[in-house]
């Protein structure tokens, strides 16, 4: 017997399984990635009894880098390139918790135009992040235009975050001690136009997609996750908010300068598909209103980055930090032991987190709901993979 | 100072362009001839000066170009040409590759995007030749445990069905391969093979996402097979007959049957969506689920073929939607009656023809492109609420028009002697 038919057992064991044993061997075993067009680099084995999911078994790492590893071997500044590997479209927001845990070790002083900036930029990141979600789970339900559009838009923000970091997608922009430039000249006006543009844009994205009355029947009512469920197995982001529960580290935590800024969060009561793909888009216009505020209340001048030692290191001790990234809470555990060396860093991402909620809403479901549960989850296999 | 060569030697370039005479010759006597005369023997030959012209007086057009305009006259008029140029495969396959061109640069406008731009310089018009080549250059993989002679037949088979059905739709008046008079039943007996050839070929590669695409298509095809028959089954009931050319002529005499029966053609539109896999009724070939459907296991020149079948499939639906709710044929005159003013000699040119054919294209054309526009606009629907809507719904819709039909044949408002009958 594989392993993947113990599973199966223990499935049986928990009440999930739907067919009788004799019924058994009309089951039809899909092996769903890491080659197919609708995983990424992600396996999941499912069985079909005729057109329903009766098992499901989400099987990562097929990315593994080892970067909690690597991690150990590499000062705390040598980090941050590879850290933002695991997920290059939002490695702002990577990077972020990680420059927050290290300044708790080490005891630095984010200046306050730096802590500005920083969030300017992971605003910006978050919602490149959520544009090429959104622009995945478009051509997974088969909406080519939802595909082409988000990722034409998400071009734009490319272009800012290249004039403000100096690369388009691997930024490594944060670092301990605030971020590594100041912002370019004329970056304010840019940015607000191309803020006006893309409030612009998510209405459009709203009669195309979400007031399509196909994409609704695809979704509307499909794989709810009741807010018990949602808690108790501990999903994050924007799964947790369209589940009812209205939890946003930026509020519930608020680092650097998230407490002057006045946001709501965004969340939907259903917990069905719909809402797993809207709360982003509600997350995306309430970032333009944040994004705002910031470039509003910016100080004109001023240091972007507190000096630190050349190597720098901190007493003994540990810390824990986590910000809002495009998936949900994304936080670092770091242990120092006095080195310049971390004796220890934990990532915890929320693609994993959500992830552990795919068997729980696939079995029962249709194989055509298939991608539209998975890809709703806001789960992305490489950060899981870390 | 002009550049040749250095180990330039005038005897090897004289011999080199002598062997190419040679070759041109040779392939012109072993291939070019034969291939006049096969084409010849299915041409009736006029009488010219009082003799029949034998094939071989006809290589004396190469002196006298006018005895060729007759023998080019009844060779359009000969079913070799009906079969093979027009309104056979040629033009089929000619309006598929129209429409894939259009398909693309019509979908990346709509997407922001600008599609095929490099090859061919003007907007990437060579594209589609570059594809071609592509894939007849690509390497066949048939899978392990796969039913060869199957897999290689139902390519083929795919391309001769569509292929078949274009035989049967009359593109101007006379222009038709077989004008037969259960013209319509036909088309649905051809239609009725997709389904079995796609399951076939899934069942053929041995495979599993293929063998689910091919079910899911077989489960598609025969949902929309009712509605489909019974929305044409209400031009029947107006028209009285089930010959394709009459059914044009009836809507000449009286109007276009869209105006009478629009649900019909409504219905008609949705289950030719759905007869041809095109998005939102994707289903076989949904991509994101089942990778690609039954389509999966194909490469190179298998899966160029079943392309071609389906956009074939796409052209004749269309003209047949064409034929049967926008008058086939019917325009007003815009061609001249004459070619070439005061010319009186033997001639090819007809203005009605020409004129139908250009008609008969333009509305095709603007039926495939009504056809290519949800793939725009609309994501892929669920197999439950496909089937749901197939069954339930739009066979009702197409019992509700074909009751305003025989509304309109009792009420003698249409039929013979009818009201609205010039």
């Amino acid at each position: 017997m594989t392993s993947i038919e113990e599973k199966f057992e223990e499935s049986k064991k928990l009440g999930l399984q739907i067919v009788k044993e004799s019924e058994e061997d009309r089951l039809m075993t899909l092996s769903v990635g890491p080659q197919h067009p609708g995983s990424g680099h992600f396996r999941f084995v499912i069985k079909v009894d005729g057109d329903y999911i009766v098992f499901c078994d989400p099987d990562p790492g097929y990315v593994h880098r080892g970067e909690e590893k690597m991690s150990e071997y590499r000062n705390i500044i040598q980090n941050i390139p590879h850290l933002e590997r695991p997920v290059i479209h939002d490695s702002t927001n990577i990077t972020y918790s990680y420059s927050l845990a290290v300044e708790e070790l080490i005891g630095a002083q984010v200046p306050r135009r730096g802590q500005f900036i920083r969030a300017i930029a992971s605003e910006l990141n978050r919602q490149v992040y959520t544009l090429y979600w959104l622009a995945i789970y478009g051509i997974f339900l088969g909406h080519s235009t939802m595909f082409m559009w988000p990722t034409g838009d998400r071009e734009l923000l490319i272009d800012l975050l290249e004039a403000l970091t100096g690369a388009r997608v691997t930024h490594a922009y944060n670092i301990p001690g605030g971020v590594r430039n100041d912002m370019p000249e004329g970056f304010k006006d840019r940015c607000l136009n191309q803020i006006r543009y893309l409030q612009k844009r998510f209405k459009e994205y709203e009669d195309i997609f979400y007031n399509n009355p196909l994409f609704r029947q695809r979704t509307e009512g499909v794989a709810i996750l009741t807010k018990e469920d949602a808690i108790k197995l501990g999903v994050t982001g924007s799964v947790l908010r369209a589940s009812n529960v209205p939890f946003d580290v930026r509020k519930a935590e608020p680092y650097d300068i998230y407490n002057e800024i006045d946001f709501k969060v965004q969340y939907m009561k259903t917990g069905d598909c719909f809402a797993r793909s809207y709360v982003p888009l509600l997350d995306m216009q309430e970032s333009c209103y944040i994004l705002e505020q910031l470039l509003d209340k910016i100080p004109s001048s001023g240091e972007v980055r507190a000096k630190l030692q050349p190597n720098p290191k901190g007493p003994p001790g540990e810390a824990y930090r986590r910000v809002e990234s495009g998936r949900g809470a994304l936080g670092y555990y770091i242990v120092s032991d006095g080195t310049p060396k971390p004796y220890r860093v934990k990532i915890s991402v929320g693609s994993f987190r959500n992830m552990l909620a795919l068997p729980h809403l696939l079995i029962g479901k249709r194989l055509a709901d298939m991608p539209a549960v998975y890809w709703s989850l806001n789960y992305w296999p490489v950060e899981a993979d870390r | 100072m002009a550049s040749f060569p250095k180990n330039f030697r005038f005897g090897e370039f004289v011999g080199s362009g002598i062997q190419l005479i040679f070759w041109i010759l040779v392939i012109v006597a072993l291939v070019g001839l034969p291939l006049i005369f096969i084409i010849l023997f299915f041409v009736q030959l006029p009488e010219i000066n009082g003799k029949v012209l034998t094939p071989y007086l006809f290589l004396t057009s190469i002196l006298y170009p006018q005895i060729a305009i007759p023998v080019v006259g009844n060779l359009i008029h000969s079913t070799l040409f009906k079969v093979a140029i027009f309104p056979g495969f040629t033009y089929g396959a000619l309006i598929a590759a129209a429409t894939i061109f259009i398909e693309r640069k019509f979908l990346a406008k709509m997407q922001l995007r600008v599609g095929p731009l490099y090859a061919g310089k003007i907007e990437g018009i060579l594209q589609l030749a570059a594809d071609g080549l592509k894939l007849i250059s690509k390497e066949i993989i048939i899978p392990s445990g796969a039913d060869k002679a199957i897999f290689w037949a139902a390519p083929i088979a795919y391309v001769a069905t569509a292929a078949a059905v274009i035989s049967l739709i009359p593109a101007a008046p006379g222009w038709v391969v077989a004008d037969i008079d259960v013209g319509l039943l036909a088309i649905f007996a051809i239609l009725g093979f997709f389904p079995l050839i796609a399951l076939l070929f899934s069942w053929a590669s041995n495979s599993k996402y293929p063998f689910i695409g091919g079910l899911r298509a077989l489960h598609q095809m025969i949902a929309f097979e009712i509605p489909f028959i019974l929305s044409a089954l209400s031009v029947v009931i107006l028209s009285g007959t089930l010959n394709l050319t009459e059914i044009v002529q009836s809507q000449i005499q009286s109007y276009w049957f869209i105006f009478f029966l629009p649900i019909s053609a409504f219905v008609f539109y949705i289950s030719s969506l759905a007869e041809l896999e095109r998005i939102p009724f994707d289903l076989p070939e949904a991509e994101a689920e089942i990778v690609a459907g039954w389509l999966t296991e194909t490469s190179g020149m298998i899966y160029g073929l079943l392309q071609l079948g389906s956009y074939i499939k796409t052209y004749a639906l269309a003209a047949l939607f064409v034929v049967l709710f926008l008058g086939g044929w019917a325009g007003p005159q815009i061609f001249p009656k004459e070619l070439i003013p005061g010319y009186s000699g033997p001639m090819i040119y007809s203005a009605t023809a020409v004129n139908a054919i250009f008609w008969f294209t333009v509305k095709t054309f603007g039926v495939i492109m009504l056809m290519l526009l949800p793939r725009g606009i609309s994501p892929r629907i669920r197999i439950d609420i496909l089937l749901h809507t197939g069954w339930y719904k739009l066979i009702v819709l197409a019992f509700i028009n074909m009751f305003v039909a025989l509304a309109l044949i009792y009420g003698g408002v249409l039929g013979p002697g009818g009201l609205l009958v010039r």
